[in-house]
């Protein structure tokens, strides 16, 4: 008998935590969910309880001009695209590079900001360009990476993506590649002397290399790109909203005076 | 139904086959088992030697502090030592002592898999010791009584009478602990480590679709474990086989 009373006690425990469950997923149209990783300053970044940045300032006005309420939600970036896939957040906004990879599971909305990944490396290293990293042939063409280079990057970046292509593909190579869930975790492991390099979109790595001695920031881009929002498929009514505001906050000019305020102009 | 499968063999098809992505399972697979095997050997190591530290003390406290002098010192300060890195490595969660031994401890080192398989090694040690020196604690004090009347000295006694039923007795632990050691080496990715969740991860990272990876990484987890259980299970039958 006792075991039937608690057998039935667990089975009404479970079906109550399910529809718990339940209910808290089911979303509230007043809200605007925005997935973001937030150790990518100053794009998006924590200070002190509060988040900020210039996508966070930007999605802030765009959820104005839709009239919902922002939620910000802090995850890894790898799971940014596939939570706002099934529709766990409304948009993902965290630096995000337009690929055809991702275009193939998301929307984007249009650009709202320029990226360029850079490389630095410990000052006292002798690294000049990207090329140092390189044997190269008498065209000056990368024939293959040198010994003992090992490039740090963030987990599922497109800095982490295009360096782990093949050299012919102007990547680096899977096997010289270490992945970190952060970037401040890569540009620890530079500093310690673990890496070479670290890959990393150029805005953060300017404050890293502000807020870290002894590292520097090679010349030249070893990339260019542009960022977006990204808006689960099926969601195409949220991404024309979306698009619309985001145009009327680059022409009235609200965009590039938060862009401004983070990274003043060199 | 025949739509269904098509889209999971899709599915599959995007997550493992495209981009050779199902090598990053293999070569995270390696790294894990080589983690969990090394990290295994150390943790013996170092349970048998805290262990033989702890539960010494435990039984003989009494007759060292009697004789006093050097050795009982010694003895103190060596059970102090091992008592502080139980309450250490057992207080501190297992992500940040990693964490630590990559970026503090091993920051000038390069052999990330060494740092690994340390790390987990000292922390499983801490573990083993504990489940060693409850076997022998267990272990009636009569045997411990008859190994003596029969001539042999302590060490004697700790290694052909008491050690071999105290082994029989903490498999089970024992290999529970494995387990949590196996699965445990899934932080590994925190410090750059290419292991088999991060595998997953990166699979995740680059298809955007969650079930497969997560779900192919957890099959082979549980694969894993279900594996050693039976290992275990079958020594340990062949260690009850000489009972009565």
């Amino acid at each position: 008998m006792k075991k039937r009373i608690l057998s039935a006690l667990l089975a009404a425990a479970m079906i109550l935590g399910g529809a718990l469950a339940l209910t808290a997923c089911g979303g509230d149209s007043n809200k605007l969910i925005m997935a973001t990783n937030a150790s990518f300053p100053p794009y998006e970044y924590k200070d002190g309880e509060n988040f900020a940045g210039i996508d966070i300032e930007i999605a802030g006005k765009i959820a104005e001009k839709l009239g919902k309420t922002l939620e910000i939600k802090d995850v890894e970036f790898g799971s940014i695209i596939g939570g706002v896939q099934t529709g766990k957040f409304d948009m993902g906004m965290a630096g995000m590079t337009v690929t055809e990879e991702r275009l193939q599971s998301v929307n984007f909305t249009s650009s709202y900001a320029t990226g360029i990944q850079s490389v630095i490396v410990a000052d006292k290293s002798s690294y000049k360009s990207i090329d140092d990293f390189f044997n190269l042939d008498k065209d000056g063409n990368w024939v293959s990476v040198k010994d003992g280079v090992k490039i740090g990057v963030q987990q599922d970046t497109t800095g982490d993506i295009y360096a782990s292509d093949t050299v012919e593909n102007w990547g680096f190579g899977e096997n010289n590649v270490i992945r970190y869930k952060t970037g401040n975790e890569a540009v620890l492991a530079l500093t310690s002397g673990k890496i070479t390099a670290v890959i990393i979109d150029n805005e953060p790595a300017k404050s890293y290399v502000a807020s870290t001695a002894g590292l520097r920031i090679l010349d030249g881009a070893y990339t260019e790109e542009q960022y977006a929002i990204c808006i689960a498929k099926e969601n195409t009514a949220l991404l024309e909203q979306v698009n619309k505001a985001l145009e009327e906050l680059i022409a009235d000019g609200t965009v590039k005076a938060i862009i401004d305020k983070y990274i003043p102009a060199n | 139904m025949a739509e269904w499968f098509n889209e999971l063999a899709a599915e599959f098809k995007l997550n493992f086959i495209d981009g050779d992505r199902w090598k990053w399972l293999v070569q995270g697979l390696g790294n894990t088992l080589l983690i969990t095997f090394f990290a295994t050997l150390i943790g013996i190591i170092i349970g048998i030697l805290v262990a033989a530290v702890r539960s010494t003390y435990d039984k003989n406290s009494e007759s060292f502090a009697a004789r006093g002098g050097f050795s009982w010192l010694l003895m103190r300060l060596v059970n102090g030592i091992c008592n502080l890195y139980l309450t250490v490595i057992r207080g501190t969660p297992m992500v940040v002592q990693l964490l630590i031994m990559y970026f503090v401890i091993f920051a000038s080192s390069t052999n990330d898999r060494l740092v690994a398989c340390i790390a987990f090694g000292v922390n499983s040690g801490a573990y083993v010791a504990e489940i060693f020196r409850g076997g022998i604690m267990s272990i009636d004090n009569g045997q411990f009584e008859a190994g003596r009347a029969l001539g042999f000295n302590y060490v004697q006694t700790m290694i052909f009478i008491i050690t071999p039923q105290m082994f029989k007795a903490v498999l089970p632990t024992l290999c529970n602990e494995f387990i949590v050691l196996l699965k445990e080496t899934s932080v590994a990715g925190y410090v750059g480590m290419m292991d088999l969740t991060k595998a997953g991860d990166l699979i995740r990272g680059r298809t955007f679709s969650a079930f497969m990876p997560l779900f192919a990484v957890a099959l082979i987890y549980l694969v894993m474990v279900v594996i050693l259980t039976k290992c275990v299970g079958i020594l340990e039958k062949r260690l009850r086989k000489n009972e009565r």
